[in-house]
């Protein structure tokens, strides 16, 4: 399936029953080079909007939230050795985690790309 | 690429090149002579250990040479102006300095014999009286090691203010202009409140209605605190500020006052007068004690009637027969909320601050509160039209500019700080407050001459006019005179190298040589 | 006034290019309630001779450590600090520097910090130390806020032997942020058969426990620290005194997974309790939950060695109410005296310091234990010790005093709950005199005859 995006500039990719999610082009921008993840380790149940991993830069935090309810199956381990996966292929290789989805009627709520590359226009 | 003259040493003129001294010492050298060791049985038990820690010595003149060529490598007070806002970074006299070293001060020990140490204790007696006197306050806690311990002490007193009356469960949220120092929510937070922002007006000030509203959001039953700084990180005085006060105690809550800016009103103005409960007093940005290249400092906490009972142990009395230190909560009948600090705070910040404040005087300090606004002023007055100044109005100690004005430059906060440090002056503080975008916050403070302001300014406006003109080499490049260019702080993050270790043997040392 | 370069010229000058017609209307936006014509009621300005002259008084009414035979410590010791290390950090450059925000312009800030946080390192036998604390005690507490989010427990257990101020900070830090502290009883008993162990639940996160103690016991922890982490713990470790680690295994080797002390012996003066210069230092794996700054070795644009504060996201600037600590502002300067304290002395050097503390500490017990009534509590001691005396201790301190003595510290004082009144806990360093022993134990002898 085609990509959703949250306003928080998470981006979730759906295959069967795994979603996919990372943080977007436009994000990891904002952020500079990023230094650090620290991703979920597998089992973690979240609920939407939960705090579910982090993303640093040098000068800056975040938190990445879960796009959507259910159970992580995944962390990227990659992104402890390599952060700057995040910062050269936020869409691929730089994935943050994957989750099962325990209410997949959510995604109807997420943003298509038309959208997303709208809302990021207005934010300037 | 630099182009400074490359020299075979590394060293460039008086600009001179130093290795670490774990590259320099050995293991066996020392630079102390000590007597001989008397000839006695050991009595260290299991616990001795076989030989001695791995760490280099040097001789006394390598030692001396070593961090005279380190110091040479900082900017300083002493040598320039540092204009970085909330710092507060005055003149240090060094009468501070020969005060604190007097042995009566400096080589006491903090559980001798009360008896043995009535004159520190009439020390710590006398600059109490002057913080209250100054503030308008009736109580101070002087046991805070810094600012930020200085708020927790004044946090932990409307913590147990509230706990008294019954109120923990339900009081636990704690209001934060989003214009606050991180130490504000970061304090908040570690004693176990929530925090709750306050956006700013367009004035740069806290929303009165935003405030009222949020104050409100329940009633103002679970609303513990305000945490708000006066003067604020933009520089204004909070207009509202006494409204604020009344509509926070109307409801129950406590008023938290950061004081870090009590440079811009000290002598003229007093906390007292406008409702605040607790405030931190930091005795090295006001009161002139060194800053030592990030501390130590000192953090006196002024509280009023309502905190005073449950100030920290210990404290000071005056009883008519000498001064007594109260150090444990059966020797008083007050609430006191405990101990922050083994002993009693920093004695020598004490003696250095209330140095000061003796030779400035009721009249000294009022005119330390004057000249530092108005050397603000001027900065302002001068460079809001050529940079952007984002509010209205005077300011108080500190002149507060965005980014506006570079837009378009390709040039940003961070390149124009870093092109100023070629024209030597440390930049002032920059990308804060949060609340306007990349923010410049100048702040001279009142121990600047006029000739010195008027080569700032003038240095400030042909870095304007470099900007806007295009000639990015100067910011982009910057700095290229100082003793090391721009450094990569990614790199430091990715792969964090915290300490010095033996060199592989058959690495290739790369970088710089040792000498 | 002599610290104000602004002439009235000046003042009317810079007023006319703002456009203000006084300083007044500068401070418009204070409300009128709280303008304040009138200077407030306090002295009015000083030459600097005055000032030195009323100080000066305060100061002489003290007795200083260096005037007596001098055996006080818990904590704070009187040490020889050379002259060079006060010329050091009385440089301009390194006194009147800010934090090192704009690293091209502070690397002698931050080289020392680089230079102190390896020297921790090795000293403690951890692998990363950060820039300083404000002292041992507030180390401790951060150790166990620290220890809990590691674990994600919410309880400590405390050595029933930690020295009472630290254990006041720690209880007092933990309780008011929803934590739980448990402590053992006290007893004087070595380390290693402390009954920590047994009070250690599901919720503990950490044990703390100290070497030397309170009393002036060491011991290898070996053992208990192996057993406090069979348990999913945390072992804690306080050195209050850091020039004993010259001479005792360093708790890195003895298995501790965070150390903390105080470091004011290196270079530091008494100061009446502060300023001193808390030490912290952990494993590498706990490196993003450590408080504090931390200075780390990068390259700069030209690819030479530099050093910045680095791991900042840590940090209450940037992660505010997420931060790992509140802490700002440390120990800068005093980082300064200990490192360069320690660079003069290198590791053969602090060796035989330490050597030199401990025997100044035996013979010491020799001449205190001959008095009849007098007797030793500990097994094994570095630099301090705890006897018991046949009279409260308060009692034979004053007294002491009175003969221009300055014998220790009572137990009493900082426990006086804590059914040890006859305790006295005396302190030798290597500033202790073959005529400072003698002059002790013939006041004692007095003074309990």
């Amino acid at each position: 399936m085609s990509k959703k995006f949250t306003k928080d500039h998470e981006w979730i990719s759906l295959d069967g029953d795994i979603a996919t999610v990372g943080i977007t082009a436009y994000a990891q921008e904002q952020l500079g080079d990023v230094v650090f993840v620290e991703v979920p380790e597998a089992g973690r149940q979240v609920s939407q909007g939960d705090d579910a991993a982090v993303v640093e830069s040098v000068k800056a935090a975040s938190e990445v939230y879960a796009p959507l309810s259910g159970e992580v199956v995944e962390g990227n381990g990659a992104l402890e050795a390599n952060p700057e996966l995040v910062n050269q292929s936020p869409d691929e290789d730089g994935w943050f985690f994957k989750m099962t989805l325990s209410d997949a009627g959510q995604l109807d709520e997420l943003m298509d790309e038309a959208a997303y590359q709208a809302f990021v226009k207005e934010l300037g | 690429m630099s182009t400074t003259k490359q020299t075979y040493s590394g060293n460039q003129g008086l600009v001179l090149e130093e290795a670490l001294i774990f590259e320099i010492g050995v293991v066996s050298k020392c630079g102390v002579d000590m007597e001989a060791i008397p000839d006695t049985g050991s009595m260290l038990g299991d616990c001795a250990a076989e030989q001695a820690v791995d760490l280099p010595g040097l001789s006394e003149p390598e030692a001396m040479r070593h961090y005279v060529r380190l110091s040479q490598k900082n900017h300083s007070i002493d040598a320039g102006l540092y204009p970085l806002g909330s710092c507060t970074m005055k003149h240090n006299p060094r009468l501070n300095e020969k005060m604190a070293r007097l042995p009566g001060f400096g080589d006491i020990h903090p559980l001798q014999p009360q008896s043995s140490v009535q004159g520190a204790l009439q020390l710590m007696d006398t600059l109490a009286h002057w913080l209250k006197t100054l503030t308008g306050m009736p109580a101070v806690a002087l046991s805070p090691k810094a600012g930020a311990h200085g708020e927790l002490c004044g946090m932990m007193a409307i913590r147990a203010a509230i706990e008294a009356k019954g109120e923990l469960e339900t009081r636990k949220r704690v209001l934060v202009p989003e214009s606050a120092h991180g130490t504000n929510p970061a304090t908040a937070a570690l004693l176990g409140f929530k925090v709750d922002g306050i956006p700013a007006d367009a004035d740069g000030r806290v929303d009165l209605q935003a405030f009222k509203a949020k104050l409100n959001e329940n009633g103002g039953q679970d609303v513990a605190a305000i945490m708000l700084t006066n003067p604020n990180t933009c520089g204004l005085f909070e207009r509202d500020i006494i409204e604020i006060a009344d509509a926070l105690h109307e409801v129950g809550g406590y008023f938290y006052c950061d004081g870090a800016n009590f440079n811009a009103i000290v002598g003229r103005v007093r906390p007292g007068d406008l409702g605040v409960d607790a405030m931190h007093i930091n005795l090295h940005k006001t009161f002139s004690t060194p800053h030592g290249g990030g501390g130590p400092g000192s953090g006196p906490t002024v509280l009023s009637d309502r905190l005073a009972a449950f100030a920290p142990l210990p404290f000071v009395v005056d009883d008519g027969d000498g001064f007594k230190l109260i150090e444990d909560a059966s020797q008083t009948d007050q609430p006191s909320f405990g101990r922050m600090v083994a002993f009693h705070g920093q004695m020598g910040m004490f003696v250095r601050a209330l140095s000061y404040m003796m030779s400035h005087g009721s009249d000294g300090l009022r005119q330390v509160a004057e000249d530092a606004v108005l050397n603000a002023n001027y900065v302002l007055a001068s460079l809001k039209d050529l940079m952007s100044a984002p509010f209205n109005g005077p300011c108080m100690h500190e002149a507060l500019f965005d980014d506006g004005f570079l837009k378009g430059t390709g040039i940003d906060t961070l390149d124009f700080a870093k092109a100023m440090i070629d024209e030597g002056y440390h930049p002032m503080t920059m990308y804060f407050p949060l609340v306007v975008h990349g923010a410049m916050l100048i702040e001279p403070t009142e121990t600047e001459s006029k000739a010195t302001l008027d080569l700032f300014i003038g240095t400030m406006c042909d870095l304007v006019a470099g900007a806007k003109s295009g000639d990015l080499a100067r910011f982009k490049q910057a700095p290229e005179l100082a003793p090391r260019r721009r450094l990569d702080e990614t790199l430091a993050a990715r792969n964090p190298v915290l300490r010095w270790r033996q060199p592989e043997p058959d690495a290739q040392v790369t970088g710089q040589a040792a000498e | 006034m002599r610290y104000l370069p602004l002439t009235q010229t000046d003042r009317q000058d810079m007023l006319a290019t703002i456009g203000a017609a006084s300083v007044d209307d500068l401070f418009v936006d204070v409300p009128h309630a709280a303008h304040r014509a009138e200077n407030v009621d306090l002295p009015r300005h000083q030459s600097e001779m005055q000032v030195e002259r009323q100080l000066a008084a305060m100061a002489n009414k003290n007795t200083s450590a260096s005037q007596v035979p001098f055996f006080c410590g818990a904590g704070a010791y009187k040490h020889h600090v050379p002259a060079t290390v006060d010329h050091i950090i009385q440089r301009s450059e390194f006194l009147t520097s800010y934090t090192p925000y704009q690293p091209e312009i502070t690397q002698g800030t931050l080289q020392y910090l680089f230079e102190f946080q390896t020297q921790v390192s090795e000293l403690t036998g951890m692998p990363v130390a950060n820039a300083s604390m404000y002292d041992g005690s507030t180390a401790a507490a951060e150790a166990v806020l620290m220890a809990h989010r590691v674990t994600r427990k919410t309880r400590a257990v405390l050595s029933g032997r930690l020295h009472p101020h630290y254990t006041a900070v720690i209880e007092n830090l933990s309780e008011m942020g929803g934590f739980h502290v448990a402590q053992t009883p006290l007893q004087f008993d070595d380390l290693g058969n402390d009954d920590v162990l047994a009070m250690i639940d599901d919720d503990t996160s950490c044990v703390v426990i100290q070497n030397p103690d309170f009393f002036g016991n060491v011991s290898d922890f070996s053992a208990l620290a192996a057993k406090v982490q069979e348990k999913g713990c945390l072992l804690i470790a306080v050195v209050p005194e850091v020039l004993s680690l010259g001479l005792l295994k360093r708790p890195g080797d003895m298995g501790a997974d965070i150390v903390v002390g105080e470091g004011q012996s290196l270079g530091n003066g008494l100061n009446f309790g502060g300023p001193y210069v808390g030490l912290f230092a952990a494993r590498e794996k706990h490196i993003r939950q450590m408080p504090g700054r931390l200075c780390g070795e990068t390259v700069d644009a030209d690819g030479k060695r530099g050093f910045v504060l680095t791991l900042s996201t840590r940090e209450q600037h940037i992660r505010r109410d997420k931060a790992t600590s509140n802490i700002c502002t440390n120990s800068g300067l005093c980082s300064l005296a200990f490192t360069a304290h320690m660079t003069l002395l290198g590791g053969q050097g602090l060796r035989h310091l330490s050597k030199l503390n401990h025997a100044r500490a035996v013979q010491l017990v020799e001449a205190l234990t001959s008095v009849d009534g007098v007797s030793l509590i500990n097994r094994a001691f570095f630099n301090e010790f705890a006897i018991r005396l046949p009279r409260p201790a308060n009692e034979v301190v004053e007294a002491l005093a009175d003969k221009g003595v300055l014998g220790g510290v009572p137990a009493s004082r900082l426990l006086p709950h804590g059914h040890v009144d006859d305790v006295l806990i005396v302190a030798a360093t290597e500033v202790t005199t073959d005529e400072d022993i003698v002059a002790y134990q013939q006041a004692l002898q007095e003074v309990l005859s």
